[in-house]
């Protein structure tokens, strides 16, 4: 059995033989939830047990797990790595080091590089360098329109071939109705998700924020909620007409997740996705310009917050995505007009929602850990499990660690974090992604017993 | 106070001090010199990255006549002709250890980040659509001269609101000074959730009547190419002030500049209702004012201000 998706690539890695102990196991979609110890053995969970009463084999790390809890490892679906073309902002190592830190075991990439990755090419090149360079399997999406302009269909079946896990024009909406149509066609030839990024480019226009109380006071042109609703509602119907299968990306207004339950109760085969800044943040953010508040889809109003909670909560939102953009610093310190749209997550995205929303009782810590390990799953990747048999996808969280954003730099070249400089609860001290060590935090001490 | 970035800052009290030293400063405005020392030996630079004819100038004439050195900063045939950022731009000319800068910029939040970036006071002279405080500090002063108290004054702003800094920062202004702010004009040029600043909202002049003071903003022609309004015409039929809809107990304010016949009818401009050229003279003194609370209000503020009560010829 091979423990990693063909499709999804790495560096060399070292198949781990480790024994976790007195940790809390908690996999709620496998119903664990147990203190014990947990044995891998060449990668793979191969027992798990009560304290004490595994030996460690010859050659394994022992890992002392006290006071600390033992997630499957979370899966981004949804992240911009920036290469090729901006490598000073994010490259295929950095930016999987950030995911590992962040508790992820594996990461899809967005196709909105430059180039664009619109043909095999492009795809297999860069597959190839992430075969050096990724720390954690990383899979690729390919673009649905050819330099993601929205007219022409790019090569699907060959991107497919050649390792694509799925489609997706995102930054960008695909604004054509009927371009939209025949690749939900052509889906039928070549398989893969279409991922999208949903928005009326003609309702959105020059807007750099949620349009609403704070846009009027400050003077910025927004961008409203029925841009995104709108869309998703049109793109849900044509599915529905195609029988097609879509992903809605970064769902964050009230509007939008109300037609994304409407099209799964009518039939539409679609799932979505929601980020930790949208879950924990609003628009009032905005009011100090900080442009690390700045991203597309942009930070909406405390009702449109609580309802991507709920619809995170029962399920009409399926997972969990960062939608990690690194930009440079000198960009970002534009004025919040000028300045790109993005933020980074990955190294945030556990401990934000931890502290925001676990701590606090609005979410329980099963529904953020199910959700952030769902994000494969739409794309046709495993879903991670410390059952035994499984490959070994583990994060290893210190739940009651306190730590500032920031505050010791990131792993990613980018610092436009949404979280930075807040004091955030739950830190990621290990991770193991596909059967091989691919993060420890520089304090979590080795092989101590 | 540090710096003047925006009206949403300011208490009562603060924009009541800044108006009361604005009227000190108009006893200087009357002498034949019009100077007094109080900036003496301290720079203040004008950094302008759009076209403006009475901002600038009042900064300037305002700087100078409280003895400052004054370097006026115009963006065209400087630097940032040649890609230099705001930010280096900023850091460069802190280097000449400048009292004061005052900015104004096309985009939004300008000031805030100039501030950042400087150890010198900063002025917000216009941030994008966002805000432009010495605006409406000279526009509560004027009227306040006219009218003594502005608690209970009545104000419709009609006119383009949605890309107005001048609307967003007399919105607040003037409803921080007690009075009930209305904003009129055509829906798409009414942001949606501006209610939130403390106003009215109303889509036609048909209550116009019930004003004290109409503030009308300018129409811009640009505005046509967003469709924002279908004609010009068709505003001016709608939304223009004339000696029709202005009655005689009315007061009128305008930012500047006039596009006469659109949002003003010429008979309107020059009646003796109009404050319009009220407001300009009012620029320099508060602006004046606005220099004196940065540089010299803290600390020995009382002190110093004794000697501005009483100006002394430089």
């Amino acid at each position: 059995m091979s423990l990693i998706d063909r499709r999804l690539n790495r560096g060399q890695a070292t198949p781990v033989d480790a024994l976790i102990r007195d940790v809390r196991l908690f996999d709620p979609r496998a119903r664990i939830d147990r203190l014990g110890d947990l044995l891998i053995r060449a990668g793979e969970i191969a027992e798990i047990a009560d304290q004490g009463t595994i030996s460690a084999p010859e050659g394994a790390e022992t890992v002392d797990g006290t006071g600390l809890h033992a997630f499957p490892g979370f899966v981004e679906p949804h992240a911009h790595l920036r290469t090729p073309g901006r490598e000073d902002e994010e490259d295929l190592d950095s930016g999987t080091r950030a995911a590992a830190a962040g508790g992820y075991c594996a990461l899809l990439a967005m196709p909105n590089t430059d180039p664009v990755v619109d043909t095999a090419s492009v795809l297999c090149a860069l597959r190839d360098s992430a075969h050096r360079e990724a720390r954690i399997p990383t899979g690729f999406l390919a673009a649905i329109t050819r330099g993601q302009r929205g007219d022409e269909l790019t090569e699907m079946a060959e991107l497919a071939d050649a390792g694509a896990l799925g489609f997706t024009d995102d930054g960008s909406p695909v604004s054509r109705a009927g371009v939209l149509r025949q690749a939900l066609q052509y889906q039928r030839l070549c398989g893969g998700l279409l991922a999208l990024h949903e928005e009326d480019r003609s309702l959105s226009g020059a807007g750099v924020m949620h349009e609403g109380s704070v846009s009027a006071l400050l003077g910025l042109a927004g961008i409203p909620s029925i841009s995104e609703s709108t869309t998703i509602a049109r793109d849900a119907a044509i599915a529905h007409y195609e029988g097609g299968r879509l992903h809605i990306q970064h769902v964050s207004a009230l509007e939008s997740v109300a037609c994304v339950e409407q099209a799964k109760r009518a039939g539409v085969n679609l799932t979505a996705e929601v980020t930790p800044h949208h879950l924990c943040l609003t628009d009032a953010a905005v009011r100090t310009l900080d442009t690390n508040f700045k991203m597309n889809p942009p930070l909406r109003s405390d009702a449109d917050r609580i309802a991507l909670i709920e619809g995170l909560r029962s399920g009409v939102i399926d997972c969990i995505a960062t939608d990690h953009a690194p930009h440079a610093r000198e960009e970002k310190e534009d004025p919040f007009e000028v300045a790109p749209m993005g933020v980074t997550g990955l190294e945030t995205a556990f401990a934000a929602l931890h502290t925001e929303l676990v701590l606090p009782g609005v979410l329980a810590l099963a529904v953020v850990v199910t959700r952030l390990t769902a994000g494969g799953a739409p794309f046709g990747l495993d879903v991670p499990s410390l059952a035994p048999g499984s490959a070994a996808n583990v994060c290893l969280a210190d739940l009651g660690a306190t730590w500032e954003v920031g505050e010791a730099g990131y792993e990613s070249r980018s610092a436009n974090c949404a979280f930075a400089g807040r004091r955030l609860t739950g830190r990621v001290r290990m991770t193991i992604a596909g059967g091989a060590v691919a993060y420890r935090e520089r304090s979590f001490a080795i092989g101590a017993v | 106070m540090k710096n003047l970035l925006e009206v949403d800052g300011l208490t009562r009290e603060d924009i009541e001090r800044i108006l009361n030293r604005a009227e000190s400063f108009g006893e200087v405005a009357g002498r034949p010199i019009k100077k007094v020392p109080t900036l003496r030996g301290r720079t203040v630079i004008n950094l302008f990255y759009e076209a403006s004819t009475r901002t600038s100038s009042s900064f300037e004439l305002a700087a100078k006549r409280l003895s400052a050195d004054v370097v006026s900063f115009k963006a065209a045939g400087s630097s940032v002709d040649k890609g230099e950022s705001l930010k280096d731009t900023v850091q460069t000319l802190s280097a000449y250890d400048p009292a004061a800068i005052v900015v104004r910029s096309p985009y939004v939040g300008a000031a805030h980040l100039v501030a950042g970036w400087t150890a010198a006071a900063v002025v917000n002279a216009g941030d994008g659509k966002h805000e432009h405080p010495t605006q409406a500090l000279l526009d509560l002063y004027t009227l306040r001269q006219r009218l003594g108290s502005l608690d209970g004054v009545r104000i419709w702003i009609v006119g383009d609101v949605l890309h107005s800094r001048v609307a967003r920062s007399n919105i607040l202004a003037f409803s921080r000074m007690g009075c009930e702010v209305t904003v009129c004009g055509p829906p798409t040029l009414i942001p949606r959730g501006v209610e939130a600043l403390g106003c009215d909202v109303r889509y036609s002049l048909d209550e116009l009547h019930q004003a004290d003071v109409i503030y009308a903003l300018r129409m811009q022609r640009e505005r046509m190419e967003g469709s924002f309004v279908p004609s010009l015409r068709e505003y001016a039929a709608r939304f223009q002030i004339d000696g029709r809809r202005l009655s005689p107990s009315q007061l009128l304010m305008h930012p500047g500049p006039v596009n006469r016949g659109v949002e003003l009818a010429a008979e309107v401009i020059d009646s003796p209702q109009a404050l319009i050229v009220a407001q300009v003279e009012s620029g320099v003194v508060v602006r004046m004012a606005v220099l004196y609370e940065l540089l010299a209000g803290g600390g020995g503020a009382g002190r110093v201000l004794d000697a501005v009560t009483e100006p002394q010829p430089a």
